[in-house]
C-alpha cells in the first residue's frame, strides 16, 4: 500500500468526549490535521481547548471517542505517541532548581535521544531561541519569556513530528510574542513540523493554516482564516458621500449589495473587496469624499459564529482542570 | 520498536539521576536532614546514658542507640522521597515527566532509588562519624549493613511515594508524614527496646517496618559486643528467653519476637525485601491510576 505522506493526516480525532463528573468539557469533537499544517484551536477560556490538548498528548483519557497521532492510538500506544510529539504547556513545566542545560539533558535522556544528536540539537535549538549564552543559569533566574522560549526548544529536542503549543504567548509582552511566532514559523519551514496550537488571542490565530473555533465543548466551525472571513460575506467597504441615502440606494439597485448607513457612512460587504474597489470607483457616478475597504477580522468571525465575543475573563472547566494540576 | 522494559529502565535511571542533580544543586538539604538524627543521638544519647546505664553488658546507651540513629538517617530521606513527587505536581514538572515515553512504574522506582541514594549518603556520613562516638564497626559488619540499609530505604520510599501518589499539596504531604513519622520512629526500637513494653505498644511496634530494620542493624552491630562482654565475665549466652542473665538481657534488647520466635537478621532482611516490593508495587499502581 502506497500513500502520499503529506496527504496522510497526522492527527485524527473522532467523536471526542470528555466529562469531569457532571460537567461535559468536550462534547463530541472530530477533526483531522494534515502533515506540516499549523492548526489553531481557538475559543474562550473554558471552551474545552486544554482538555482536548491533554487528550491528544496522552495525559487524559477520553470518556468516548478515538484519537490517532502519527498513526498510533493515544490510549493503546501512548508511549509511541509521546515519543512523536513535543509539548509546550501554558504553565511552565521546567525544574526551576536546575539549569537550562540540565533541564534539556533530562528531556533528551527521558526520550532516549542518542548523546551525539543530543548535544548538536541542544546547541542548535538554544541558539534559535537565543538562550545558548545563558544555558548554565538556573531556571529560577529566568524571566517568563525566557522560560517559554526554553520550553519550545525543549519540546523540539527529540525531533517530534507534531508540536503542541497550549497558549504559548499567554502572559508574555508583545515583543516576546512576536519572537515566539517567528520561531514557530521558522521551525515549520526548517523541520516540516505540524503545529497544533490553542489560543484565545484571535489576532495570533492569523498565522494558522486552518482554525477550529470551539465553544462550550463543541466545534463550531473549521476552515482557513481567509475562508472563514470570506464566509461572512466578504470585505467591509465604507463610503463617505454628500448624500448617504442616495448612495446607499444606488449601491443596492445597481450593484446588488445590502448596505447599511452608520454614522452618516454607507457600509456594505463584498467578496474580494480589493478587486471590487477600482471597478466600483470607475463606475460609481456620485461624488465620493472617501472610500475604504477592510478585511473582516477573526473577531468578526468569532462573533458571527458563536453569537458572543471571545471573553477574556477566566472561568469554567479549563480552570478547574488547571487547578487539578496545579494544586 | 521499543520494548516496555526499555521504557522502564530509561525511566528509572533518568528519574533517579534527576533527584541526584537536584541534590547537587542544593547541598544544604543533605546537611539539614543529617542534622536531625545527629542531634537526636547527641541529645538523647548524652542525656540518657548516665540515667539508663548499660543496656546490656558492654553496650552503653549511645552504643545501643547508634544503630537506631543509623536507621533513622535512612528512614527520613527515604520517606520524604515522596515529597519530590508532590513538589513536581505542584510546580508543573510532573507533566514533563508524564508526557515522556517512560513507564509509570519506572518513574516510581526511579524516585525510590533517588531517595535511596540520598539515604545511603547520609548513612555513610554517620558511619564515618562512628569512631568519634565510640562505636567501632568492622568491615564484615559493613558488608551486612549496606544491603539492610538499602532494603529499609526502599521500604520507606515505597511508603512515602504511596502516600505522595494521593497528595496534591506539599503542606498536606508534610502533615501526613509528620503523623506517620512519630510512631514510625518512636515505636521502632530506636530509643527503647520494644520487646519489654505494654502489649498495645508492642503490637504497633511489630507492624512497624522500621522495627525490623532497626533490629537487624542492631543485631549486626551489637551481637559481637554482647558476646565478648558476656564471655569476659564468664557468663553463658543462650538463645531464647530467660536462660541466663546475660542471655535474657540480650534478647530483651535485640531480636524482635514474632509469635514467640526471635527473628534472625536474614529473616528480617527478607521481610523488608518483601515489604519493599509490595509497597513500591502499590505506589506504582496508585500513581499510574491517578495520572
Amino acid at each position: 500500500m502506497k500513500s502520499n505522506p503529506a496527504a496522510m493526516p497526522v492527527i485524527v480525532a473522532n467523536g471526542l468526549v470528555r466529562n469531569f463528573g457532571t460537567i461535559e468539557a468536550v462534547k463530541g469533537i472530530s477533526f483531522a490535521i494534515a502533515s506540516g499544517e499549523i492548526f489553531g484551536f481557538v475559543g474562550p477560556n473554558g471552551a474545552g481547548k486544554s482538555t482536548t490538548i491533554n487528550i491528544l498528548c496522552t495525559l487524559l483519557r477520553p470518556t468516548a471517542g478515538q484519537v490517532m497521532v502519527n498513526g498510533c492510538d493515544v490510549q493503546r500506544d501512548s508511549n509511541a505517541v509521546r515519543r512523536s510529539i513535543g509539548l509546550v504547556f501554558q504553565d511552565t513545566t521546567l525544574d526551576s532548581y536546575l539549569t537550562a542545560e540540565q533541564n534539556l539533558l533530562f528531556h533528551g535522556w527521558a526520550y532516549g535521544v542518542p548523546s551525539a544528536t543530543l548535544s548538536r540539537r541542544m546547541r542548535e535549538l538554544l541558539e534559535l531561541v537565543e538562550l545558548w549564552d545563558r544555558r548554565k543559569e538556573k531556571i529560577s533566574h529566568y524571566s517568563g519569556g525566557m522560560k517559554r522560549r526554553l520550553e519550545i526548544a525543549r519540546g523540539l529536542l527529540h525531533t517530534p513530528r507534531v508540536l503542541f503549543l497550549d497558549e504559548p504567548t499567554l502572559g508574555l509582552d508583545p515583543q516576546t510574542r512576536r519572537h515566539i511566532w517567528n520561531y514557530v514559523r521558522e521551525l515549520r519551514e526548517r523541520e516540516g513540523l505540524t503545529i497544533f496550537m490553542t489560543t484565545h488571542y484571535l489576532d495570533e490565530a492569523e498565522i494558522c493554516d486552518r482554525i477550529a473555533i470551539i465553544d462550550h465543548g463543541k466545534l463550531v466551525t473549521l476552515d482557513t482564516p481567509d475562508r472563514l472571513k470570506d464566509a461572512l460575506g466578504g470585505d467591509v467597504v465604507t463610503l463617505e458621500t454628500e448624500d448617504a441615502p442616495g448612495a446607499a440606494a444606488i449601491v443596492r439597485e445597481r450593484y446588488g449589495f445590502d448596505p447599511v448607513i452608520t454614522a452618516g457612512q454607507v457600509q456594505f460587504r463584498v467578496p474580494n473587496g480589493e478587486r471590487f474597489l477600482p471597478e466600483f470607483v470607475r463606475s460609481f457616478d456620485q461624488p465620493l469624499r472617501a472610500i475604504s475597504v477592510r478585511r473582516p477580522t477573526l473577531e468578526d468571525v468569532f462573533i458571527s459564529q458563536t453569537g458572543h465575543a471571545i471573553r477574556p475573563a477566566a472561568d469554567g472547566v479549563q480552570d478547574a482542570w488547571r487547578a487539578r494540576w496545579k494544586r | 520498536m521499543e520494548t516496555m522494559s526499555e521504557n522502564f529502565f530509561r525511566g528509572v535511571w533518568v528519574i533517579a539521576y534527576r533527584e541526584l542533580m537536584r541534590l547537587v544543586m542544593e547541598p544544604t538539604r543533605i546537611v539539614v536532614t543529617l542534622a536531625t538524627p545527629l542531634l537526636f543521638l547527641v541529645m538523647f544519647g548524652g542525656g540518657f546514658s548516665r540515667i539508663v546505664g548499660d543496656m546490656a553488658p558492654g553496650v552503653d546507651f549511645v552504643k545501643f542507640m547508634y544503630p537506631g540513629i543509623l536507621a533513622m538517617a535512612v528512614v527520613m530521606p527515604s520517606l520524604f522521597s515522596g515529597l519530590s513527587i508532590v513538589w513536581d505536581r505542584e510546580f508543573g514538572f510532573l507533566r514533563e515527566i508524564l508526557v515522556a515515553p517512560i513507564s509509570r512504574s519506572g518513574i516510581v522506582v526511579g524516585k525510590a532509588l533517588g531517595g535511596g541514594t540520598m539515604a545511603m549518603i547520609q548513612a555513610m556520613f554517620l558511619l564515618i562519624l562512628a569512631p568519634l562516638l565510640g562505636v567501632h564497626i568492622e568491615f564484615g559488619q559493613l558488608v551486612s549493613l549496606v544491603p539492610l540499609l538499602l532494603l529499609l530505604s526502599m521500604t520507606l520510599s515505597g511508603l512515602g511515594i504511596l502516600v505522595a501518589s494521593r497528595m496534591k499539596s506539599q503542606q498536606g504531604f508534610q502533615l501526613v508524614m509528620q503523623l506517620l513519622l512519630l510512631p514510625l520512629m518512636f515505636l521502632s526500637g530506636v530509643f527503647f527496646p520494644v520487646n519489654d513494653v505494654p502489649a498495645w505498644l508492642a503490637a504497633i511496634a511489630k507492624i512497624n517496618p522500621v522495627t525490623y530494620g532497626v533490629d537487624a542493624i542492631r543485631q549486626v552491630m551489637l551481637t559481637g559486643a554482647i558476646h565478648s562482654a558476656a564471655t569476659g565475665v564468664g557468663g553463658l549466652v543462650v538463645d531464647g528467653p530467660g536462660k541466663t542473665l546475660t542471655g535474657r538481657l540480650a534478647t530483651n534488647v535485640m531480636g524482635t519476637q514474632l509469635f514467640g520466635h526471635s527473628l534472625s537478621i536474614l529473616e528480617e532482611g527478607l521481610f523488608l525485601a518483601a515489604l519493599a516490593t509490595v509497597l513500591i508495587s502499590l505506589a506504582a499502581c496508585s500513581f499510574g491510576n491517578r495520572e
